[in-house]
């Protein structure tokens, strides 16, 4: 995998390989990640990212590969000389100590004199609002303020590389989103590079500047949310984030600002080219919320205009959910959102309907 | 990491000199003969010679009277058995009265669970010989229960009830009885009780949900349990001492008198490796079941 | 009918088991006050047996020594037993590791007697060839700590296993050394265990006598030996004033520590609980 080119990167990895006895769970991910960004890496449980993470920290020594910070090889470093810190997923406060203790603890081991060390603290508490409990010990804090010390914690020695792993995790809805952009809010303005680990997808897109997808040890795409959510570079990518409506085919039509793809489903129209070869098996991604439906055909649309028969259908509060059975049998899910009141109410288990997306919606996969 | 070495090291050093060495030297021992004042032992190995003197007579005595002496009739391999036997029925009792006792404990509400526990483990934190002691004064001819027996009528002369098989085994399952509940205990209490609940729910009476799910779940705190009580018991020295009497001669007691009285070291020694040897399969059995739910002495 | 049985048939077996497990104990305390010799008859309330236990000087003086050992075995088996619980726990693999197990754990259910000659033999042979030590207290100490650090390393290692091992990570990833982080971290964290070790140890060690008896000298006398001598003799009920006076310290300090334990749960409870009225 190629490492993002034309950036100088802050963080720079280099084939970093990690071997368990037989098993890979890290295979030369090579990440170049720039100073000051929010950088993710999502995938599924088992896909190697907490391992890359733990590398980045100091608790696991890569196999083969480097690791350079600020061009700094510090694979071979352990944890405690790093100018690394992170934020856990337990949060691992000292239950010993109380909230001031533990924001000290790092600057206690660095030998920072007293009255800097009493500033910085109170600096931190500060940041995540939670001076007034500075004597107060973790077991006595709810788990989202125990969730700002973490951070306090880990921000206080003003590392060059702040860790987050499954932030959110420990969180429920309600409290996950209000804390995400506290969150990224509290990162941007003490500006320290951040790598974070997540499998929630939507954490990331909502978090990360610049997302790296994993899967099975390697990084499958690297990119902006956006970018990867609208131009997935494979099948695995465009299936992980979001939802997706494939189509298996073939590479019919092929010119530098159109293409067409044969399916199963009838022909695909594509407003951009691919440069394949024709014939080649390609597979062409739209999301949901791309395709229109309606009980009455439309009017002006030549092209990806194909009907099917309502199998279910899911209110969501803001958007319509719907599993349209298409002539060819395959099953395409298509989302609305609930623009008015009781729209598409009309449409009902076992109707007729059309469905259509613009040429713009697709996006031709190789594999 | 060079701290770890050092972190193994003293342990396992300790262990080695005090725990493995001697062992090594018990078995060396018990293959030399007997020697005079100055040496207590003969040398192993006869340097003008170049001979092994392995004395293996020890053993042999231990198993017939003389050289054609008939085989297993000796005082020893009765005691063996003895306590074979008194350790078997000791784990028994043990496990008939513990396994109740836990049960109920590990059902109770958790506040009240402390508050037994500590007064199952009050008595423990008293010196146990004293307590064997007592039972001397309880169980005497002219004791509390044979006062009361007579007072209540059960029998007109006192009971011989000291320095018997009844006494002893009193002292041994009043001694072991904390070793059988705590690891039944700390099994039992991690149980899911609902696993009966859905047995009652499919229709099974809560004798047999107790038999069929509850037993079957609580093996690895009764083999702990039962290995707890068996291993040591047969080794038991203090309470055949206070409480049997001639006719109960256990083991522990034999090794004593053979070093300390016939001042046979060597035997001693012998009878020490077959202690062991008997106790091997057992003890086995402990580590595989006992050392993840065995007593933490609470 | 099953259910008065399943209601009342366990307070009653509890009830008969704390009967039998206590009543040596109430007999002793009883008995301690008579004024006589005898041991079935209460003939009349005196303090006469706790004056010749505090005359009796072999008592008072094996009572000393035996808290001195009990003491140093203490500290010797919480410190080895924590070592053991932390190799046991933190370092999953190394050579001989099964051996280093078995060993830590078998003192605790061998039968004394194959410890206490072992050890003899040991020290005898040690004699031989270096001169020395000579039987007394160390031997004694020696004998009685590798029996502690068994027990030592099981109270340490279950409370090892609860600890969170990523507030350990967490302390080296903030800078801390590894011994640094075993102890401001790791040690505050696991000491009510290394205490509850030492407890345990130092009970084990004053109360134990088959290991004394194969390893004591000429001249040393623990407690339980003196009271061992007594016993094999017959009944004497200064023994049963000094059986009272442990029983009550005993519980004295068994209650104070339950009393304890109970009063911090429930205010540690209470402030979890407003932690989270509190909000995030």
């Amino acid at each position: 995998m190629l490492p993002d080119v034309g950036k100088e990167g802050f963080l720079v990895t280099e084939k970093v390989v990690k071997r368990f006895d037989e098993a890979l769970a890290v295979d030369e991910v090579s990440l170049s990640i720039e100073q000051g960004e929010i950088f993710a890496l999502l995938g599924s449980s088992g896909c190697g990212k907490s391992t890359l993470l733990r590398m980045l920290a100091g608790f696991e020594k890569p196999t083969s590969g480097r690791i350079l910070l600020g061009g700094q090889d510090v694979a071979q470093m352990p944890p405690y000389e790093r100018p690394i810190n992170m934020m856990f997923q337990s949060y691992a406060l000292f239950p010993h100590l109380d909230i001031w203790e533990n924001v000290a603890f790092g600057l206690k081991r660095e030998g920072c004199p007293k009255d800097e060390l009493k500033r910085r603290v109170g600096e931190m508490l500060d940041l995540v609002q939670l001076g007034d409990y500075a004597r107060r010990k973790p077991h006595q804090l709810s788990g989202g303020q125990q969730q700002r010390v973490a951070l306090a914690r880990s921000l206080a020695k003003r590392p060059k590389l702040l860790l987050l792993d499954e932030p959110l995790g420990a969180l429920d809805k309600k409290l996950r989103e209000q804390t995400q952009f506290e969150l990224v809010n509290i990162i941007e303005k003490v500006g320290v590079t951040c790598v974070m680990v997540t499998h929630d997808q939507e954490e990331a897109m909502i978090m990360a500047r610049r997302i790296a997808v994993m899967s099975k040890g390697r990084v499958l795409q690297v990119g902006a949310p956006q970018d990867i959510y609208e131009f997935p570079v494979n099948r695995f990518v465009a299936d992980f984030i979001g939802n997706v409506n494939l189509f298996d085919g073939h590479l019919s039509v092929d010119e530098i600002d159109h293409c067409a793809v044969q399916t199963a489903i009838g022909e695909v129209q594509i407003g951009h080219g691919v440069s394949g070869a024709l014939n080649m098996p390609v597979a062409v991604a739209v999301r949901p919320e791309k395709i229109e439906i309606s009980k009455t055909r439309p009017s002006g649309v030549d092209g990806n205009l194909f009907s099917g028969r309502v199998k279910e259908i899911a209110y969501f509060g803001s958007y319509n959910s719907f599993l349209v059975q298409a002539s060819n049998g395959q099953k395409i899910k298509i989302t609305e959102p609930n623009t008015t009141r009781h729209d598409l109410s009309d449409i009902t288990w076992e109707d007729e309907v059309f469905f259509w997306w613009s040429n713009r919606a697709g996006v031709v996969l190789r594999d | 990491m060079p701290g770890r070495r050092f972190v193994i090291g003293v342990p396992y050093a300790w262990l080695l000199i005090f725990f493995f060495l001697p062992f090594l030297i018990l078995l060396y021992i018990s293959f030399v003969d007997m020697g005079n004042e100055v040496h207590p032992f003969q040398p192993l190995w006869d340097a003008e010679q170049g001979v092994l003197l392995l004395k293996f007579e020890n053993y042999w005595s231990i198993f017939r009277t003389g050289p054609d002496g008939a085989l297993f009739q000796t005082l020893y391999v009765e005691s063996y058995l003895r306590s074979i036997v008194y350790a078997l029925i000791t784990a028994l009792l043990c496990l008939v009265i513990g396994y109740p006792f836990a049960y109920f404990i590990a059902r109770s509400a958790p506040e009240t669970r402390l508050i037994l526990l500590m007064m199952l483990m009050l008595p423990f934190w008293t010196s146990f010989m004293l307590r064997v002691f007592a039972w001397k004064g309880i169980l005497s001819d002219f004791g509390v229960l044979n006062q009361f027996l007579i007072w209540v009528g059960v029998t007109e002369e006192p009971l011989r009830l000291l320095y018997t098989d009844f006494s002893m085994l009193i002292g041994m399952v009043y001694v072991y009885l904390p070793f059988m509940v705590l690891p039944l205990y700390a099994n039992l209490v991690k149980m899911d009780f609902r696993l009966l609940e859905a047995a009652y729910d499919l229709g099974a009476s809560p004798f047999k949900a107790f038999w069929l799910i509850t037993v079957p779940l609580s093996k690895p705190g009764i083999i702990a349990g039962m290995m707890l009580v068996f291993i040591p018991s047969m080794g038991e020295f203090v309470v055949p001492s206070l409480l049997g009497g001639a006719d109960n001669l256990m083991i522990g007691r034999v090794v004593w008198d053979e070093m300390f009285i016939a001042n046979n070291w060597p035997r001693a020694a012998a009878l020490a490796v077959l202690m062991l040897v008997l106790i091997l399969v057992p003890m086995m059995l402990y580590f595989r079941y006992g050392v993840r739910d065995s007593a933490d002495g609470r | 009918m099953t259910n008065w049985l399943n209601k009342h048939l366990g307070k009653v077996w509890l009830a008969l088991v704390f009967l039998f497990l206590y009543a040596p104990l109430a007999f002793m305390i009883l008995f301690s006050f008579n004024s006589t010799r005898q041991h079935a008859v209460f003939t009349g309330f005196s303090l006469r047996w706790y004056e010749a236990l505090l005359a009796d000087t072999r008592i008072v003086e094996g009572f000393i020594v035996s808290l001195q050992v009990a003491f140093v075995t203490g500290l010797l088996a919480a410190v080895l037993g924590t070592f053991c619980a932390f190799v046991l726990v933190r370092y999953q693999r190394f050579w001989g590791r099964t051996v280093f197990s078995g060993m830590a754990t078998a003192p605790m259910v061998m039968p004394e007697v194959i410890i206490g000659l072992s050890l003899l033999l040991l020290m005898v042979g040690a004699q031989n060839v270096f001169g020395g030590p000579e039987r007394g207290l160390i031997t004694i100490i020696i004998g009685h700590t590798l029996l502690g650090m068994a027990f030592a390393m099981v109270v340490v290692q279950s409370r090892l296993q609860e600890v969170d091992r990523s507030i350990e990570e967490a302390a080296m990833d903030l800078g801390a050394r590894p011994h640094q982080v075993f102890f401001l971290v790791t040690l505050p964290n696991i000491a009510p265990a290394i205490l509850a070790a030492f407890l345990l140890a130092f009970t084990l060690s004053f109360d134990d006598v088959v290991i004394t008896l194969f390893l004591s000298g000429p001249g040393v006398s623990t407690l339980p030996q003196v009271i061992f001598n007594y016993a094999v003799r017959g009944i004497n009920p200064t023994i049963y004033a000094a059986a009272t006076l442990l029983i009550l310290t005993v519980t004295l300090f068994v209650v104070s520590y339950a009393l304890w334990v109970a009063r911090s749960t429930r205010k540690r409870q209470r402030e979890m609980a407003q932690a989270l009225r509190g909000g995030a």
